[in-house]
């Protein structure tokens, strides 16, 4: 038992906004992409991995097993294993910690954690009276009861249920979730364009010099993420209309992610395993934590990540000064700012049982090469996106340096982690 | 497909097509095939080199049909799959009789896809010695244009102090179907202290980088490569990730996605390399561009981008790969090939750059064999002549068409022909081999 667990490496297909170069394909399309991509980055071809976990948000019912399914038409073996996790936002980062976990416990030497999302191809339901009409024709014995039942739909009955994107017990769609955050943490106009600006800013650099050629390989001709627009200026960014928060609302397209396209994956192995096997390590995984919050009781819907990293620094006897960068993933620009005002506010803090304020995140040491906002949240696709990103980061960093991750979630949820470079 | 394409490959067009002498071109033997019928050694004077040769690369030889001035000439009962021809005490003008008389009956003899094969000395001693030595390269040269139904004839030109191990990995390369698109050419042997054996995956364990590793001619190498043994790293840049991928994949090596004009890309690759604890046995220098446009239309940019892929890059990358301190370089007993390109050796009308460049891969390996000598470390180029890929499959039909029948074999090669003359020079075998430029291009009518 404790074994070191590093992260190897990751890949990932380019991000695209739903309905764009990417609509084609489905999350098994996605999936296996990413992993076909990261096997041949690390030369796993015909070699059994210890176990895939993955996952996806959007799912279909064809996507039974989809994990399983995806390594099936990978290049791993075909002995390999693998799993379905789901924790809406937080699925990559929450696949992470569970194949981590089993190398840290010694029951695997390597695995691959992964996620994928299409919101292109999202499932379409059809409504509950026509579902029970047809599962009462497809079980008809005869011709004569098959049309009875047929014959009872309705016009009304047609029209197709999109998927939910409101939480259940509230009925409010997470930005307009974040739009009372927003209002309530008094998040303005310009510090969320800024933050924006950066992102898009800080992803164009990171492709230009080449950060992401072992971090991201083609999808369907698309070589570069769809989304990102190295051009946009504040201007451009302050031109945009709220989209949450009436007409008064400081959020719009510009600062809130776009519906997106995409799949991730991380290699993690047993660092004695990966020293063996010749492989990289870039950084080690330190620890990680979940947390939620009661926001049908008025709680913070995105802001989950704040209580999750007060308990994971105390628990590593770490101050927020020790992190030399973090990764917050940008939901909307918004909770970037709300989560940053979060970590200084004593009393919010105490409030959700931590010891006082965790600290500043400075600019420098924010999402430096860019996130959510410009490249895209393929939602289950986002932690894995995260994970090698950091780790490679870190690792330039040298021996030592230690970054956490934090990821929102919808159902009130947050998940944060340390990495460490080897 | 154009319309024209279409008829012309239709069945009446084929017969069309036949009666104006444009017959369909001989299917090729191609892979580690040896030939259908017997081996025929003939040796001129006393030399035991082809039979030495033959021994060691384990192959039973027959003796020739020598004719002797009867009418008819004499003839071979069945087809014979090669005749070798062991010239290396020829260097009299009287002696080269002898070739013709062993090559009369053997013309018609050849199976289809059959092999001249001569083995010769390289040119030395007295005027008439040095003039019989290239007189044998026009025997060559014609037998290959003679020779029917994608039978090939090739030179090999030992050097003096050259054995039969030296020459064993080339005279199998060459009875094999892996030389199938290599035809009327000539190349040297040299001797080297320490041959090893030949096996069937001679690159077994050993490390192989390609560039341009996604596509055509560099996916044929990589997948050839594997057959032999090698562990591929497939390089290519960033934006053909997505077949690199799948390349890298189906030959169980990995992909380096990698711009090879980034000032970096030899560390990269050495590095890449080092992390999995190993040495590079191989670089195959295969990436490269084509910017054609005549002379009077071309600027400085299509000038540049094209010499500066194709030739310049390369030699960046090889001053760090070829540094023994550099962890993960290329280990002592290693390999370089270039791609050279007929284009380059004969020039090519609206090509200058491209000729220029490919020309430049000539040279420089040239320039570097000897200096890596002395590490063991061999340096050639193959010089692909007209080969079927989606680069060649753009050029309008009737002009493609030309360019296919425009050699001995009347076809275009195929990409897998160039990935086996470089597993070919990679093989640890071939120790004798470098400093060459070797066309793999059926005996095209244009080049050196």
């Amino acid at each position: 038992m404790n074994h070191d667990v590093v992260v190897v490496g990751g890949n990932r297909t380019p991000f695209a906004k739903s309905g764009g170069p990417l609509r084609e394909a489905t999350n098994h399309d996605l999936l296996t992409a990413a992993l076909e991509g990261l096997v041949a980055r690390f030369g796993l071809a015909g070699t059994r991995a210890g176990e895939v976990a993955g996952g996806a948000v959007l799912k279909h019912p064809r996507d039974f097993n989809l994990t399983r399914e995806a390594v099936l038409s990978s290049s791993l073996a075909p002995q390999t294993p693998a799993c379905d996790l789901q924790q809406a936002c937080a699925t990559g980062l929450e696949t992470t910690m569970y194949i981590a976990n089993k190398i840290a416990l010694g029951q695997i030497s390597h695995g691959i954690a992964a996620g994928a999302d299409t919101a292109s191809d999202a499932p379409i339901s059809v409504s509950d009276p026509l579902r029970r009409i047809l599962l009462e024709a497809s079980a008809a014995r005869s011709t004569k009861a098959r049309l009875a039942a047929l014959a009872r739909i309705r016009p009304s009955h047609l029209a197709p249920q999109a998927p939910r994107v409101e939480e259940p017990r509230t009925g409010l769609s997470m930005g307009e979730h974040q739009a009372i955050t927003t209002e309530r943490w008094q998040v303005g106009r310009e510090e969320q364009d800024a933050i924006a600006l950066a992102s898009h800013r800080n992803l164009a650099a990171a492709w230009d010099r080449g950060f992401f050629d072992d971090l991201v390989t083609p999808f369907l001709g698309l070589t570069r993420d769809a989304i990102l627009r190295p051009d946009t200026t504040l201007e451009a960014l302050g031109r945009l209309r709220p989209v949450f928060g009436g007409e008064n609302g400081t959020m719009t397209a510009g600062n809130s992610t776009a519906l997106s396209d995409g799949a991730a994956t991380v290699l993690l192995a047993d660092s004695a395993w990966a020293d063996a096997q010749g492989l990289p390590s870039l950084a080690r995984v330190v620890d990680a934590e979940v947390a939620a919050v009661d926001h049908p009781g008025g709680a913070d819907l995105l802001l989950a990540p704040v209580a999750a990293a007060g308990r994971l620094l105390a628990r590593q006897r770490m101050a927020a000064g020790d992190l030399e960068l973090v990764e917050i993933h940008e939901a909307f620009a918004a909770t970037v700012v709300a989560t940053r005002k979060a970590w200084l506010d004593d009393a919010y803090c105490r409030a959700v049982g931590l010891d006082g304020a965790l600290g500043a995140i400075d600019d420098e040491r924010l999402n430096i090469t860019g996130s959510s906002l410009a490249v895209g949240h393929p939602f289950a696709a986002t932690g894995a996106r995260l994970v090698p990103t950091l780790a490679k980061l870190l690792h330039a960093r040298g021996t030592g340096a230690r970054g956490m991750i934090s990821v929102c979630a919808a159902g009130g949820q947050g998940i944060v982690a340390i990495l460490e470079a080897v | 497909m154009s319309a024209l394409e279409k008829a012309f490959h239709s069945p009446v067009g084929r017969k069309v097509a036949a009666k104006a002498g444009l017959a369909e071109p001989a299917r090729l033997r191609r892979g580690r095939a040896y030939p259908a019928g017997a081996i025929v050694l003939a040796t001129i004077g006393a030399s035991t080199l082809g039979s030495d040769t033959l021994a060691r690369i384990g192959r039973p030889f027959d003796a020739p049909v020598v004719d002797s001035g009867e009418d008819p000439a004499p003839g071979y009962g069945n087809p014979i799959g090669a005749l070798v021809i062991d010239a290396t005490a020829v260097n009299r003008i009287a002696q080269l009789e002898q070739l013709r008389a062993v090559l009369r009956p053997g013309m018609r003899a050849l199976e289809a896809s059959g092999r001249v094969i001569l083995l010769a000395r390289e040119g030395a001693g007295d005027w008439e010695q040095q003039a019989v030595a290239r007189a044998l390269d026009g025997i060559d040269r014609t037998v290959a244009k003679e020779l029917r139904k994608g039978a090939t004839s090739n030179l090999v030109r030992m050097a003096l102090d050259a054995g039969a191990a030296d020459v064993a990995s080339t005279m199998e390369f060459l009875l094999q179907g892996r030389s199938a698109f290599v035809d009327g050419q000539a190349w040297s042997v040299k001797a080297s202290p320490d041959a090893p054996e030949l096996t069937s995956r001679p690159l077994h364990g050993r490390v192989v980088v390609v560039t341009g590793a996604a596509r055509g001619i560099g996916a044929a190498i990589a997948r050839t490569l594997a057959r032999d043994g090698a562990r591929v790293v497939a390089v290519d840049v960033p934006a053909a990730g997505e077949q690199l991928a799948a390349v890298a994949n189906e030959v169980a090596g990995t992909a380096l996605q990698l711009d090879i004009t980034a000032r970096d890309a030899g560390a990269r690759i050495a590095e890449h390399v080092a992390a999995r604890g190993d040495r590079i046995h191989g670089v195959v220098h295969n990436a490269g561009i084509t910017r054609d446009k005549m002379l009077a239309n071309t600027d400085a940019d299509r000038w540049a981008s094209v010499l500066e892929v194709n030739l310049a890059a390369q030699m960046r990358m090889n001053e760090v790969l070829l540094d023994p301190a550099v962890p993960g370089s290329v280990a002592d007993g290693g390999r370089v090939v270039g791609i050279a390109s007929t284009s380059g050796l004969a020039g090519n009308k609206g090509q200058t750059n491209y000729a220029a460049s490919k020309a430049g891969v000539a040279g420089l390996i040239i320039a570097m064999a000897p200096d890596l000598a002395s590490r063991r470390i061999t340096v050639n180029a193959v010089a692909p002549g007209f080969i079927e890929t989606d680069m060649t499959a753009r050029i309008p039909f009737v002009q493609r068409e030309v360019f296919r029948r425009s050699n001995s074999l009347s076809q275009g090669g195929s990409p897998v022909d160039v990935a086996e003359t470089i597993c070919y020079l990679l093989d640890p075998a071939s120790q004798g081999i470098t400093g060459q430029v070797i066309r793999v291009c059926g005996q095209n009518l244009v080049g050196a």
